[in-house]
């Protein structure tokens, strides 16, 4: 392990997390899903059963769909043909499912998402009272637990404004973890930030990880996928290429076209 | 080759800035005599202000408020400048119009009222409890400046409390009737129907049953004798504040997923922007009623309120349209990823991010609408434009421009002065992005 990416990499966390044990019970199910943009075809026949408690890195170069993807898991992209299952419930046009779907899934975005009109705290408190109809209490608890767990309870009153990249970070993941996902989608959440913030964020997803979270992250962090994936996928033009454990698919991987991609990731 | 490694052995403690890097001679240096272009600009521009301040003081100080014969020759007579006098002896005409002098009570009253019930929409500090004055604040204005039964008014009110009674406890019933399903839409609907039936059946046989029993209220006073800046203000008030809901609601229809809402939307405003304002009141003042169930005599000021509502809606939805437009797509996503319906995310994500970057040309909207209330003047009413000329034609104040388009424009100058203040300190006030 000698590429510049270890560096973001926490030391001292010795219980292998890329060991940790997967229930058998099915978080999320796809099956030969496709998408089309007009005519372009985004995502072709793609297959993949997520257990419960699995940490999944999707890397792949850019434009090859691993964002779609995963953001077809919540729906905010649709999906034209084959089935998604998250939870036991299919998503499809019914909105009902789509939003018992929605609360259940948290997602972290590149760009944070955070909604600058509103205090750190309220941007938290936002969906659960919303959505869960929690009263106010409980949710003002409930959030300054998890800035607490993100490590930024001092920021609950600030605007989005106000923090670094990295702390707007930490503040989306602790606003999903408000409404008490079952499973965590991340989109490239990383890749906005400056190598000093990165460890913060990498921290607070390793913490989440080490609960046994079901998560999928689009990510460049090799590092982290290392250390915290029990599977990485490597999709390419809208396919996915390859998978296998972390370990393997460092030391060895089956196909061309992911040792071209590892070559040119981990090369400098 | 010199030895290019250094290390930097404390941290540099931080010191007050050098002398005469603030202070009034410093702005003074930086923002007036900056160079010497800038110098030669600034005095030239001091001397235009102060040749305008030469040649209009005497205009003023030298003018006549009250002469012994109250008419423009009276006031030649005793002073060179101004002749204040006509706004003097035509004040209460210039804010009333025709009103009858020994009502003058009832339009200030609303006048003041109005106020009362602007505040808690304004400001965060106002009881919250003034909100309900607010809600029943239009038909309390109407009364007052219309006068007539008070059961008119009170019937309407019951209007919408029919529709929230059926709304909130029939629910149940539909229910019994349509199964689960569909009982809030049912519910929805009959409230709806209900409360538009009982304003087009109801309200008018019942006022005049009533009001037959029991003949309570205070002496009606006829369209034709309000003008001046009541009318100016009656106009400009509605359309403000009926204008922004309907453009909100326009705005969001043209983006709407459903086609037909926002074919309607789009169809709607194009039609509105498309026609000069003039025309829409016009139409107003002659054609509205033709659309009206027969035998209703709709008053005219209320079918001009009408007209401009709709047409400064148009143009809201527009410059709402832009803000929504200007939010980041992963806003939507943000919200849509939490589970927030589209109406939540719409009220508590998009809709106050939005109307906070329109602000600006909402107000501009505002005063444009606003000062357009003078063209009202083309279909006969008396508004202060109209008075100016009715009084520049009586033989006392033939003659006289200045002083009564000076009164008028420093009457609209104020309220729209107003609003862009109060424009300004909201900005102030909801900036949260710290840039």
């Amino acid at each position: 392990m000698t590429n510049a990416m270890e560096d973001h990499m926490p030391e001292g966390h010795e219980p292998d997390i890329s060991k940790m044990k997967v229930s058998d019970e099915i978080a999320i199910e796809i099956r030969n899903m496709n998408k089309w943009y007009g005519d372009f075809h985004v995502l072709r026949d793609i297959n993949l059963t997520v257990n419960r408690g699995e940490r999944i890195v999707i890397c792949g170069p850019s434009g090859s769909g691993k964002s779609t993807m995963i953001r077809c898991i919540n729906r905010l992209e649709e999906h034209q043909k084959g089935d998604i299952i998250v939870d036991g419930i299919e998503l499809n046009s019914d909105l009902k499912n789509l939003d018992k779907v929605r609360a259940e899934v948290g997602m972290c975005f590149q760009h944070f998402n955070l909604f600058p009109h509103l205090t750190i705290l309220e941007n938290c408190t936002l969906a659960p009272i919303w959505v869960r109809k929690t009263p106010k209490k409980e949710a003002d608890e409930t959030a300054m637990h998890f800035l607490e767990k993100v490590k930024i309870p001092e920021q609950a009153n600030k605007y989005p404004g106000q923090l670094s990249g990295g702390q707007q970070q930490r503040v989306a993941i602790a606003r999903s973890l408000c409404m008490k996902p079952r499973i965590m989608l991340f989109d490239e959440p990383t890749s906005a930030l400056d190598p000093e913030m990165i460890k913060e964020v990498l921290d607070t997803m390793i913490s989440l990880a080490e609960e046994g979270m079901t998560m999928l992250c689009v990510t460049h962090e090799m590092g982290f996928a290392r250390k915290v994936a029990n599977r990485v996928i490597f999709m390419d033009a809208g396919q996915i290429v390859e998978q296998n454990e972390p370990e393997e698919f460092f030391q060895n991987p089956k196909s061309e076209r992911t040792q071209l991609f590892l070559s040119q990731i981990l090369g400098h | 080759m010199s030895d290019i490694s250094y290390v930097s052995d404390q941290q540099i403690p931080p010191s007050p800035p050098p002398p005469n890097t603030t202070g009034p001679i410093k702005w003074l240096k930086d923002n007036l005599f900056s160079g010497p272009v800038n110098s030669v600009l600034s005095i030239v521009s001091i001397g235009f202000i102060l040749f305008l301040i030469y040649d209009l003081a005497p205009w003023f100080i030298d003018s006549s408020w009250a002469p012994a014969e109250m008419s423009l020759k009276g006031c030649r007579a005793e002073a060179s400048g101004a002749c204040f006098a006509v706004i003097n002896e035509r004040f209460y005409q210039f804010i009333f119009g025709f009103y009858p002098s020994e009502l003058y009570w009832r339009p200030t009253l609303a006048f003041l009222l109005m106020i009362v019930a602007i505040w808690p929409v304004l400001f965060d500090r106002a009881p919250k409890q003034l909100i309900w004055h607010t809600m029943v604040y239009p038909l309390l204005a109407y009364w007052l400046i219309w006068g007539g039964s008070i059961w008119g008014p009170l019937l309407v009110l019951a209007g919408p409390l029919i529709g929230y009674l059926i709304a909130s406890k029939a629910e149940r019933l539909f229910a019994a009737i349509v199964g689960d399903d569909f009982a809030p839409l049912v519910t929805l609907i009959v409230a709806v129907l209900a409360v538009i039936l009982w304003f087009i059946f109801a309200v008018a046989p019942l006022d005049g049953v009533i009001s037959a029993i029991l003949p309570l209220g205070i002496m009606p006073v006829e369209t034709n004798d309000m003008g001046g800046f009541m009318l100016s203000l009656i106009i400009g008030v509605v359309g403000i504040t009926a204008s922004l809901p309907i453009g909100i609601a326009l705005a969001l229809g043209r983006q709407s997923k459903l086609f037909l809402v926002r074919v309607l939307s789009v169809g709607f405003i194009e039609c509105m922007r498309g026609v000069p304002l003039i025309t829409l009141l016009f139409v107003a003042s002659t054609l509205l009623n033709y659309f009206m169930p027969p035998g209703t005599n709709f008053d005219i000021v209320l079918r001009v309120c009408i007209m401009v509502t709709l047409f400064s809606s148009a143009y809201m939805a527009e410059v709402i349209r832009g803000g929504i437009a200007a939010l980041p797509r992963g806003q939507y996503e943000a919200a849509d990823a939490m589970g927030l319906t589209y109406w939540q995310s719409m009220q508590l994500i998009i809709l106050p991010q939005a109307l906070k970057i329109s602000i600006p040309n909402i107000v501009s909207s505002f005063i444009g609408l606003f000062k357009d209330t003078t063209l009202v003047i083309v279909i006969g009413l008396l508004d202060p434009l109209g008075l100016s000329t009715a009084i520049r034609a009586d033989a006392d104040w033939n003659g006289i421009v200045w002083e009564l388009y000076g009164f008028i424009a420093l009457f609209f100058f104020i309220f729209c002065f107003g609003m862009s203040r109060y424009a300004a300190h909201l900005e102030e006030k909801l900036k949260t992005d710290h840039r």
